[in-house]
């Protein structure tokens, strides 16, 4: 079993229910299973360990996808937590119906998206994930079954919501799904040439456009510090309501690890910079280009080759966003490491719903680095220092490495969680980061 | 015929409802058989959201029911069907069937004469009505008989035998309606999940339903799933007993 970036990969024990009983007798009575103990499993798009459980078991749940009900008069949907975003789309779409929040990838589960409280490029608008969860089925490992709401006054939606797995077993999920006039999206694409002019582009577009995000030149130095794409988007009024279509390319093996060194990255990001400055303006595009861009290709995680990568996703607070961002640049772009796809992106003030929700207002910068042994793990130190010193925190989501103390520094409401933790639960990025 | 019935025996093993869902996406029309009436209406409550017109469940243990004329009739219930699928079986445990007769008289009961007896009545129905297809899951472990699953295996090509000679049948007295034996290979269903998975002779059950559905619209009496199993079970076939026995197949 491999995380999508694929530095971690674990033998585990898996377990593949296909109905709700079965998956009921796996958690229920396993509290005394071990340290270890189990965890639910979607479709693997964590790229660190938070989806890991070595030593304990695993429970995959992509069988269990059938949705129990779909309303299209209101929109809304409740099924198990296997089901995928995408087979959501290809149901809800030609209803009229999109998901309020999707994440760079629409192949993960519905389950997997509450447990990570996942965010999107409207987050400035819609919040995260969990805002639209309006019920949720969860197993415990004592035995019990509770279904909660988000008024829950005992704390279990708020810690299971973002809470990695970790307070029972998202069995089953009701969402509530925003209205599309069609699949399409009109969006445009401007060049920014240093990081100043990014957040101001922020402050123009944020109420005019439900979609912002920035593709980041993390290899431009000097007076291009900073310097990339700036995309917005808002639905457009299309009356085409074609689900995104299935991919048919796809990595079929790990390429060379020494494909991506400094000189080529800089050399992609250039050439990217370029073409994307010249084809700046606006474009119709349909939903799946722009929210999934990466998504076209089956198993790019093999870009990497075979040592896989680090994902490095963190935010920092509005005060210091400017300068944060700016010293974390700068320190990629002196390294040399980086990747072809950096992202930046303002968080809105919208609160997140979970207790270890990982969204916040200010800005996030996401970004890959190549598994380059010890330099790649000593860039990403001298980057925590920074993000700490920002007071910001990182996302579990994509991360395998960080210790008990940078956690607990970034996620003040920890000690609140830890009370809601089932102790028939854990993974990999548990055991490495409880307090 | 594409607007009428779908008829599954067997509706919730997993190809029977990656198949489902298939038509479900169309807007057919669905009738589902099977054992526990819980899964099924799981299985059914999916369907409609996907897309099905109607659906509708029925509890039947299909390996024992005496009268499989009248059950077929009643879920049938008049009405046009556009396919009768037979899509269930179960593996067995090839090694406790060497000694223990009981239980390798119910595999071969499960596997081989209740479906053959839903099989005959379901070709009738089909014949009677002048259109329709009957799709009825086979294996390619009934090309050849190996040590490790020759009872299922025995059972799968007595099954396809059976619907060749019904397809025969059926298109020589030009009745309009067709059998269809679909063979899977390797398959990633609960069926299998106790012997080592991946590489490239396993599919989905989702590529599976798609041979089934294409089988229920057109083509020959058999279907491999995926097709280059026909190449694989040729040469299996024609491999020399001197060479096969020596391996531990």
């Amino acid at each position: 079993m491999t995380s999508w970036g694929r530095v971690a990969c674990e033998a585990q024990a898996v377990a593949r229910p296909r109905w709700p009983d079965e998956l009921a007798d796996l958690v229920h009575g396993k509290a005394a299973a071990g340290e270890a103990g189990l965890l639910a499993a979607g479709l693997g798009r964590s790229y660190g360990d938070s989806g890991l459980n070595p030593g304990g078991g695993l429970i995959a749940m992509g069988r269990l996808d059938r949705i129990h009900a779909f309303d299209p008069m209101i929109g809304v949907l409740r099924a198990d937590a296997g089901l995928s975003l995408d087979t959501l789309m290809q149901v809800a779409v030609p209803h009229g119906w999109f998901p309020a929040v999707v994440p760079g990838t629409r192949f993960v589960t519905l389950g997997g998206a509450i447990a990570n409280d996942v965010h999107g490029k409207n987050h400035h608008r819609a919040g995260t994930f969990g805002r639209h969860v309006r019920r949720l089925g969860l197993l415990r490992s004592d035995g019990t079954t509770y279904e909660l709401t988000p008024d829950d006054s005992s704390g279990l939606f708020a810690a299971t919501v973002g809470g990695l797995g970790l307070t029972g077993v998202i069995a089953w999920a009701e969402v509530q799904l925003t209205r599309v006039r069609g699949a399409y999206l009109d969006a445009e694409d401007l060049a920014f040439h240093r990081l100043d002019d990014f957040f101001a582009l922020v402050a123009e577009s944020d109420r005019t456009y439900a979609h912002t995000v920035a593709w980041i030149d993390c290899t431009a130095s000097g007076s291009a510090l900073g310097r990339g794409i700036f995309s917005r988007a808002n639905p457009a009024d299309d009356n085409r309501f074609t689900p995104a279509p299935r991919s048919k390319i796809s990595l079929p093996v790990d390429l060379p690890p020494g494909l991506l060194n400094s000189l080529t990255l800089r050399a992609f990001n250039g050439a990217y910079f370029a073409l994307k400055s010249q084809r700046r303006g606006a474009r119709h595009t349909h939903y799946a280009p722009f929210f999934f861009p990466l998504d076209a290709i089956g198993q790019w995680n093999r870009l990497y080759g075979r040592r896989g990568f680090y994902q490095y996703q963190c935010v920092v607070p509005p005060s210091v966003a400017r300068e944060a961002v700016a010293e974390l640049l700068l320190q990629i772009v002196r390294s040399g490491q980086g990747s072809f796809l950096a992202v930046l992106k303002t968080f809105g003030a919208l609160k997140s719903p979970g207790l270890l929700s990982f969204p916040a207002e200010g800005t996030t910068l996401a970004l890959d680095f190549r598994n380059a042994g010890a330099c790649t793990l000593a860039l990403m130190e001298r980057l925590d220092r920074i993000v700490a010193e920002a007071g910001g925190r990182l996302y579990p989501a994509k991360d395998g490495r960080i210790g008990a103390a940078m956690f607990a520094a970034g996620y003040p409401r920890l000690g609140e969680f830890v009370r809601h933790r089932d102790p028939g639960l854990s993974s990999a990025f548990w055991r490495r980061v409880a307090p | 015929m594409k607007d009428g019935l779908v008829l599954i025996l067997g509706a919730t093993s997993a190809i029977a409802e990656a198949t489902a869902r298939l038509y479900a996406k169309d807007g057919a029309s669905l009738a589902l058989v099977g054992r526990d009436p819980s899964r099924l209406a799981a299985v059914a409550a999916d369907l409609r959201a996907r897309g099905a017109a109607q659906v509708e469940t029925h509890e039947a243990d299909l390996a024992a029911r005496p009268a499989p004329a009248r059950d077929l009739a009643d879920w049938v219930a008049g009405r046009p069907a556009q396919a009768i699928l037979l899509l269930y079986g179960t593996l067995g445990d090839q090694a406790r069937a060497e000694t223990d007769i009981d239980y390798a008289r119910e595999v071969l009961a499960v596997n081989f004469v209740s479906a053959a007896e839903w099989c005959l009545v379901a070709a009738g129905l089909l014949e009677a009505q002048g259109s329709g297809a009957l799709v009825v899951v086979g294996s390619v472990a009934g090309d050849r008989g190996r040590q490790s699953n020759y009872v299922y295996g025995a059972a799968k090509a007595g099954l396809g035998v059976l619907v060749q000679g019904l397809a025969h049948r059926l298109s020589l007295r030009r009745s309009g309606a067709r059998a269809v034996l679909v063979k899977p290979g390797f398959v990633d269903t609960p069926m299998t999940d106790h012997l080592p998975k991946g590489g490239p002779l396993w599919s989905k059950p989702e590529t599976v339903a798609e041979a089934v559905r294409a089988a229920a619209s057109s083509g020959g009496p058999v279907r491999y799933a995926p097709g280059w199993w026909r190449l694989v079970m040729l040469a299996i076939r024609l491999a020399p007993a001197s060479m096969f026995h020596r391996r531990p197949l």
